[in-house]
């Protein structure tokens, strides 16, 4: 893989070991993050996928006995810093979970949500970024005329594709993806695929992924973790069709996990 | 034993129909001689005097005043109390604190009609004047301290029951821990703490000791909070007591001012448990 040089580097982890009370969950680990790619982070269940991705945005801070060594760099600077605010950098660095988690507001509330309380009142303002914010999840068409109904009635894949335009209202320059389609039909699924991919032109997107077949298709590189070791990292193509360890081999063809 | 069990719901469920039974054919006897118009509109109540006036208007007066002064106080301390445990306090604290919350629900509340009586109408009458010695004002701020425990331990259910995926919905987008709790988890439960005041509300609504203790027995149309008020319970506790004839009027009276009192915490029940079982389901 090409080296990349201070300034493509987006995110970063250095000799990162992040620990739960006693039990370690990720072991050394480096990786760097070019910006505007897709990167996919795979490998079998318990690995440590969601704990790197939630580093990045320090969700893990709320978790009971989380301790990290290393450092998180993201746009250059060390996250973990003391002077760093950690609701500033979380405006920078959207993310969308698993399982969709709207609020329980309208569709309009919930993309406006970022902005106010950011303590923007300027209604037109709110109301193009709501517009646009929607338009580039690629949920307008379905919803612009109840913006006012809640949130909650929306299908399940809809949902999904509002906790995307929520992020984008931010206009964050990360998006962190906790396997964002596990729990949605195809349809839906290749819906917020084609989105990932229109994306990529602004954002740097990470995506954790137990689809190997999505991985593939989406993705730049991918990074295989098995229990809390990043494996192997690399260009997808690469990882998919001729990997360098056997592990990564056996997990994609399916040996094991 | 199937039996046993069979027997013990039976008993209850009869005792209940005997109860509402006896309520409603003694005061259907007191309506026969006064109209329900007159016992809804007339501005008096004196049953026992030479002249007598059967309005409901100055109990039920005191009995709102009293519930709103204790829900006035109650509600934002039980909520922000609720809010602290489940979103603020340390894990061990809430594992302690909760308990301790109940129990000040299970003091007997005659205990707080004489801390009303004999603690706080002296302490405020320091700093309000005109303030009598039986008053509303005190009866039910101690009303509102016997609820509090009542909204905060239920409000603190509903808040801690919201999905861990908010809080990360929210904390992803950079929202403060104040944020976080005030826009996304209050309205996430609100149907929970809305039925936590309701219930408190039924509860203050309902209330004997307390008012009977500290905020007198002297029926008065009033929205004055200093002046000494009858609830419709503290009436029927000082009717029951003395020595009425049976099937009199007056007697009638205590039924009266019952089926009142029912009716009322019968439709509050029955708004917290439609709202319960319409908005419950939301989130699983
Ligand atoms: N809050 C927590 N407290 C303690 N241990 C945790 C916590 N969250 C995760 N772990 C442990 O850390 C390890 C890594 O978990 P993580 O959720 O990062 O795995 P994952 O690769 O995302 O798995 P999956 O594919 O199932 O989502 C697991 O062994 C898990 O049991
Ligand atoms: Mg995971």
């Amino acid at each position: 893989m090409e080296k990349l040089s201070i300034k493509e580097k987006k995110l970063e982890a250095i000799n990162l070991n992040v620990f739960y009370g006693q039990k370690q969950v990720l072991k050394d680990v480096n990786i760097a993050i070019k910006a505007n790619t897709v990167t996919a982070f795979i490998g079998p269940s318990g690995c440590g996928k969601s704990t790197f991705l939630r580093t990045f945005n320090r969700m893990n801070d709320y978790v009971e006995g989380f301790r990290k060594e290393g450092d998180i760099i993201v746009d250059g600077k060390d996250i973990y810093q003391k002077m760093i605010r950690v609701e500033e950098l979380r405006k920078k660095i959207g993310m969308v979970f698993q399982k969709p988690n709207p609020f329980p507001k309208s569709i309009f509330e919930n993309v406006a949500y970022g902005l106010k309380i950011q303590g923007i009142k300027n209604k037109k303002l709110i109301e193009e970024t709501v517009e646009k914010s929607l338009k580039q999840s690629a949920l307008w068409d379905e919803v612009k005329d109840d913006l006012k109904k809640s949130a909650l009635s929306l299908s399940g894949g809809q949902q999904q594709r509002l906790c995307i335009a929520r992020a984008l209202a931010l206009e964050p320059s990360i998006l962190l993806m906790d396997e964002p389609a596990s729990a949605l039909d195809p349809i839906s699924t290749s819906k917020i695929e084609d989105l990932i991919w229109e994306l990529k032109q602004k954002y740097t997107i990470v995506i954790v992924t137990h689809n190997m077949q999505q991985a593939g298709r989406i993705s730049d590189n991918t990074a295989f973790f098995y229990m809390g070791d990043l494996v192997e990292y690399d260009e997808t193509k690469k990882i998919f069709t001729n990997p360098e360890k056997e592990r990564t081999q056996n997990y994609i063809t399916g040996r094991f996990g | 034993m199937k039996r046993v069990l069979m027997i013990c719901a039976i008993i209850t469920v009869l005792t209940t129909v005997g109860i509402v039974y006896v309520l409603f054919s003694e005061s259907f006897s007191f309506f026969q001689q006064v109209s329900l118009w007159d016992f809804l509109t007339d501005t008096k109540w004196s049953p026992i005097s030479t002249e007598k006036h059967f309005g409901i208007l100055p109990l039920l007066s005191g009995t709102l005043l009293t519930t709103f002064i204790a829900m006035i106080f109650a509600v934002p301390m039980g909520i922000t109390i609720a809010i602290y445990l489940s979103e603020y306090a340390p894990k061990k604290f809430r594992y302690y604190i909760k308990p301790l919350l109940e129990i000040l629900a299970a003091i007997p509340t005659v205990v707080y009609g004489f801390f009303a009586l004999t603690v706080v109408t002296p302490f405020l009458q320091g700093y309000i004047p005109g303030l009598a010695g039986f008053n509303a004002l005190s009866a039910g701020l101690v009303m509102g301290i016997m609820i509090i425990p009542m909204i905060s331990s239920l409000s603190e259910d509903a808040l801690y029951a919201v999905p861990k995926s908010l809080r990360e919905g929210a904390y992803g987008m950079g929202s403060t821990r104040l944020q976080t709790s005030f826009n996304v988890i209050l309205p996430a439960a609100s149907s929970g703490i809305i039925v936590s005041v309701i219930l408190a509300f039924a509860r203050a609504v309902g209330e004997t000791m307390i008012v009977t203790v500290a905020a007198g027995n002297m029926a008065n149309l009033t929205a004055d909070p200093r002046e000494t008020v009858a609830t419709i319970t503290a009436f029927i506790v000082n009717m029951s007591t003395g020595d009425v004839p049976q099937n009199s009027i007056e007697y009638q009276t205590i039924f009266a001012a019952g089926v009142t009192l029912f009716v009322f915490t019968f439709l509050l029940n029955s708004i917290s448990f439609y709202i319960k079982k319409r908005f419950q389901e939301k989130y699983d």
